[in-house]
């Protein structure tokens, strides 16, 4: 009698799980109304045509001494050749400062904002970082003071030296639209590879907090107890909370996508079949390590540990908002085969470069393993007094 | 009959602490039992292995005649417990919580309707477990441990922490099983009054050891001494020489309250020489009362400390 399906029982764990998680209101605005915000944030902030501003202090000859009044014949003879050579405009904003501003459609518009000043006020805006850039007018010529190391500061002198005074060696010598041709294809913008990211954090954060915590406060109510000491099956137990928090998941990831739909115009280019494999296997994954991070305690707080040195760690990691590509050499091989990197690459590649289940089939298998591992080591350790 | 309990020399220790040190428990069907004792007298520990929950270091427990160790599905289902302190899942009901409990054994909505008309929590079916009170918590608990119609019913401090009403509501509704039913019961409780007021027979235990056991009446009439007077003197701290060297009676003297006791089998003799030795010594009562002895006192005489402490 213990061993089949008690169909009864486990319809009930399955609606009083449910019903435990979607009766706490914060639930709808943390797991579906927050990634949203999330992804139109980051989306907006990194994937629409912005304006660019450069904030540059400036010295000019007898600055040092304490004439910070800029002369608008001075400025004027400065920057003629960004005014008549590549349609710059030039604004004399107050005594101190000035702004050099183009419109671009293609590039953005950019300006740079000069603020007149001495010596160590602007050195404390650059240690601020509220100015990257110091260019003082001497006598010999115009000399840019900056980190080179940072490359804000880099990007500003790069940017603004071919045009001022003489100019530099280095030369933009044609019309910008002429050489740049801005990426609009499908699946190139940020928020293509974002949108993946996310739903795959997503999926994490729930199994992780979702199973682990619901656990470790049942366990810490002594619930757990109470119920293993009724002929409740305790695979139904466990099997139910997971099924609700795939459940759960689906619903989230769904809004989610379908708010990247309609605001980014976001589209899934490769198999469906593909997708919801990986999107299951990513799930189980994370389900079979909640499941182990909570086999044990019954402390909250050590539980709030556990569940960030695995949480924290792949969020950096993995590539959820910024390729992994940027880590050391020697790492990116460990930081593939993380689980959340699985996930995040599987939903990624179906997503913008069109695979199928033939190119997410393995990684689809190692979560479904990586799952199945912890569960049963999990449920091996699992204390239920 | 074979009894329904059966413990037999039992050992429990967590680390170096050891909870339960030998303990022998029957108990009969029907019976009521009450294991009685201050906190941390091993109380819990010692119904915790009666419920499957703990395993004795040595000793043997049976319930309906069978070890816990294969027998776990049988047992569960013979058995209802309530375990100190249990709190439910926040956000469902009265009804969906004994709903799903009643799943675990395939019960169904009826004998679900019928426990919450048991515990009188028909104005509460809707109600969150987390917005009920105390009394209504563990009146909810008791549903869930009455469900399955268990022949054995295990409670652990049911009444610990409620006020007098919501204790005597918990009483009625055990008193009322008592009568209708054939099930056995064992209580821990740390109130004299719950286990004199609800069961047949009472085991006084502390530091995991039984101390005595019997019927009410067994208990007390034990020692002859039977009348507790109770008194305060006019002097608050009257040396205890007094008490030790001419005293016909042992004084149990509370200096931190100012009050004594003393134990008397027969009034009318005893009371007497007791007024004419404060008399002699010179000291003047302020109050006296005269009361039953009470399962207190006899913890008291004991252990030198009392139940509640």
């Amino acid at each position: 009698m213990n061993k089949h399906i008690r169909t009864r029982q486990f319809w009930h764990l399955t609606m009083a799980h449910l019903k435990d998680v979607a009766r706490q209101p914060a639930v709808l605005f943390w797991g579906v109304i927050f990634p949203i915000l999330l992804a139109i944030g980051l989306g907006m902030a990194f994937t629409r045509d912005t304006e660019t501003i450069h904030h540059i202090g400036f010295i000019q000859p007898g600055g040092h001494t304490g004439d910070h009044a800029v002369k608008p014949s001075e400025i004027e003879d400065i920057f003629k050749r960004a005014v008549n050579d590549y349609g710059y405009q030039l604004t004399i904003r107050d005594e101190t400062s000035f702004e050099l501003a183009m419109k671009n459609d293609t590039l953005g518009d950019t300006s740079f904002v000069f603020e007149s000043s001495s010596w160590e006020a602007l050195i404390i805006k650059l240690k601020q970082g509220r100015i990257n850039l110091i260019m003082e007018k001497t006598a010999s010529g115009l000399v840019y003071h900056f980190d080179p190391v940072n490359p804000h500061a880099r990007l500003a002198w790069l940017t603004v030296s071919p045009f001022a005074g003489e100019g530099t060696s280095m030369v933009l010598d044609a019309e910008p639209e002429a050489t740049v041709s801005p990426m609009e294809l499908p699946g190139t913008r940020y928020i293509d590879f974002l949108i993946p990211g996310l739903v795959s954090m997503t999926v994490m954060m729930s199994c992780m907090w979702g199973i682990s915590y619901g656990m470790i406060d049942k366990r810490s109510k002594k619930l757990l107890r109470r119920m293993v000491a009724t002929p409740m099956v305790k695979s139904h137990f466990l099997g139910s909370l997971v099924l609700v928090r795939i459940f759960i998941n689906t619903v989230e990831s769904v809004l989610l996508v379908l708010a990247a739909w309609l605001i980014f115009d976001i589209v899934i280019q490769g198999s469906f079949t593909a997708l919801v494999t990986v999107f299951l296997a990513g799930n189980i994954a994370f389900c079979g390590i909640a499941v182990f991070v909570s086999s044990r305690t019954a402390s909250t707080e050590v539980g709030n540990g556990m569940i960030n040195a695995v949480v924290m760690p792949m969020t950096v990691l993995s590539g959820v908002f910024f390729s992994y590509y940027n880590f050391p050499d020697w790492s990116i091989p460990i930081i593939e085969k993380l689980p959340l990197t699985l996930l995040a690459d599987g939903i990624r590649s179906i997503f913008t470069e069109g695979a199928g289940l033939a190119e997410t089939i393995s990684a689809s298998i190692a979560l479904l393993l990586v799952g199945a591992v912890f569960f049963t080591a999990g449920l091996k350790a699992f204390k239920w007094h | 009959m074979t009894p329904v309990i059966e413990v037999k020399n039992v050992y429990k220790s967590f680390h170096s602490i050891r909870a339960v040190n030998g303990i022998d428990l029957t108990v009969g069907k029907g019976q009521f039992t009450a294991v009685l004792g201050p906190n941390g007298a091993g109380k819990t520990t010692l119904v915790e292995m009666i419920e499957g929950i703990q395993i004795p270091d040595s000793g043997e427990i049976r319930v309906m005649g069978h070890a816990w160790k294969g027998n776990e599905e049988a047992l569960h289902r013979a058995i209802g417990i309530s375990l100190q302190e249990t709190r439910f899942m926040d956000r469902l009901t009265v009804w969906e919580t004994l709903r799903l409990f009643a799943s675990f054994y395939d019960l169904g909505k009826n004998r679900v309707s019928e426990l919450i008309e048991t515990v009188n929590l028909e104005e509460k079916t809707a109600a969150y477990t987390m917005n009920l009170s105390g009394g209504q918590r563990q009146r909810l608990a008791l549903a869930i441990a009455l469900l399955n119609r268990p022949k054995i019913l295990l409670l652990d401090e049911p009444t610990t922490g409620l006020d007098p009403n919501a204790r005597r509501e918990i009483w009625a509704i055990l008193l009322d099983l008592k009568r209708k039913s054939n099930t056995s019961l064992v209580l821990t409780t740390h109130y004299m009054e719950e286990a004199e007021h609800l069961c047949d027979t009472i085991m006084i235990i502390d530091k995991g050891v039984v101390l005595r056991e019997g019927t009410m009446d067994q208990l007390l009439s034990e020692d002859a001494a039977e009348k507790i007077i109770a008194f305060s003197l006019d002097a608050p701290h009257p040396p205890r020489s007094h008490f030790e060297n001419k005293c016909p009676f042992p004084v149990r003297w509370d200096s931190k309250n100012g009050k004594g006791t003393i134990a008397l089998s027969s009034l009318e003799d005893q009371l007497p020489q007791f007024l004419s030795f404060l008399n002699a010594c010179g000291l003047h009562l302020r109050s006296m009362e005269c009361r039953r002895k009470t399962l207190d006192d006899l913890f008291t005489q004991m252990t030198g400390r009392r139940l509640n402490e």
